[in-house]
């Protein structure tokens, strides 16, 4: 499975919806369309905010069903950073 | 276009201040100020910088200012960003003070180093930076992406000791609110416009919930109840609206915050002089600051809410004949 370093490209506070963007495109959504799944690695990120993770995630859900989830995994997130992401997770099941 | 800068304009008492605001002769902008004293809320050095911004250095004027403190809009850096000549006598401070002078955004390269500046140029702990950053980020970038503004993002944000509070303001002179909610919604005043911008889950770029794949419209209305559940003032002002967030009574034990704007504490008018493009103010009491996971779970559960209401006003029921 493969491993992306989010603090890599974000820096400690993760809030480039650009950078976003590029990963979902350029990653993630390769990933899936392969199978291999993917772990996006928070390692080191103090902080994002919703539209980052917005930005990140929310085409992925809308466009593969909520089951894409079992193909990300979300690793060495903060108390934030997690509820962020479940925010994010939980709104677009109810929008969906 | 005049402005005058009176002894004190903050955002409790900033309304007096954008009532006085002329935008009459948009190629010439006069600066005056009170005599006496000069004690002025960051973002109201942003509407300055942004409107001083359109207009040539050559046609900007002020008065003689003589106020104690008229070194201050020296030292945020007022006159070096508006290009226009000073008297070299005034002192500037070195920047080492907790304040971030006025910042012109232009990209998001140019945000990221402003929020890595927020921590060391404020001296606050990181924990403390936390929201701070969120709010900076989230406005900047829908002035970024939205405002269509030439002057870029105005931003400058100051600690004060006293009351031990950050306040800053974020100012563009963009297509304004309502232009952008317009795209899709049909708000017809500015004040309506506001009103949906500020409301969870309504972005200008769809109608569908949950937003685009990069808006979920959830930006404002986060910023908004952070400011209320903190017990702060935030303003936004576009075209003839200004809303303001007032401070939540102290004996309410618990602020949940509301998604219709105008069910919380609030004062609010649509008729102050258009601006062009869009203002917002923001007050954070750094011992107030509750915990920023807390306020996430607080601000989300409501922010679900509101978009499970939303969906349910958009089923239909069957039709028996």
């Amino acid at each position: 499975m493969k491993e992306i370093k989010i603090a890599k490209l974000t820096g400690t506070f993760a809030e480039n919806k650009d950078v976003a963007r590029d990963l979902r495109l350029k990653k993630i959504i390769p990933a899936i369309e392969t199978k291999e799944g993917i772990i996006l690695n928070f390692a080191g990120i103090e902080g994002a905010t919703q539209s980052f993770i917005h930005a990140l995630m929310s085409d992925v859900i809308r466009r593969y069903g909520i089951e894409v989830l079992d193909k990300i995994s979300f690793k060495d997130c903060n108390e934030t950073v997690r509820k962020i992401i479940s925010m994010v997770v939980d709104y677009m099941q109810e929008s969906s | 276009m005049k402005i005058y800068l009176p002894n004190s304009a903050f955002l409790g008492n900033i309304d007096p201040f954008l009532k006085k605001m002329d935008f009459s002769h948009p190629k010439q902008l006069n600066i005056s100020a009170n005599k006496q004293w000069i004690s002025i809320h960051p973002v109201v050095l942003c509407m300055v910088a942004a409107l001083g911004l359109q207009v040539n250095p050559k046609n900007i004027s002020s008065e003689k200012l003589e106020a104690k403190s008229k070194h201050y809009l020296q030292r945020m850096g007022l006159f070096t960003l508006l290009n226009f000549p000073t008297d070299k006598t005034i002192i500037e401070h070195e920047s080492a003070g907790r304040f971030i002078p006025l910042t012109r955004i232009t990209n998001s390269a140019g945000l990221t180093a402003f929020i890595s500046e927020i921590v060391p140029l404020l001296h606050v702990e990181p924990k403390q930076a936390e929201p701070l950053k969120y709010i900076i980020s989230e406005l900047v970038r829908n002035v970024l992406e939205h405002a269509e503004s030439k002057s870029a993002a105005i931003v400058s944000a100051q600690y004060y000791q006293k009351s031990n509070t950050i306040r800053f303001g974020i100012v563009d002179t963009g297509v304004g609110i309502k232009k952008t909610i317009n795209n899709a919604y049909p708000a017809s005043t500015h004040l309506e416009a506001i009103q949906l911008a500020l409301t969870p889950g309504i972005t200008g770029t769809t109608q569908r919930i949950g937003g685009t794949e990069y808006n979920a419209g959830a930006g404002l209305f986060f910023i908004k109840s952070i400011a209320q559940v903190n017990r702060e003032f935030f303003m936004i002002y576009s075209g003839n609206a200004m809303y303001k967030l007032l401070k939540s009574e102290p004996r309410l034990k618990k602020i949940v915050p509301h998604g219709d704007p105008f069910q919380d504490r609030h004062s609010k008018g649509e008729d102050y002089p258009a601006w062009q493009g869009t203002v917002v103010g923001v007050d954070m009491a750094l011992d107030k600051t509750k915990e920023f996971t807390g306020l996430l779970d607080l601000i989300g559960g409501v922010y679900l809410k509101e978009i499970k209401e939303r969906k349910k006003e958009k089923y239909r029921k069957p039709r028996f004949i």
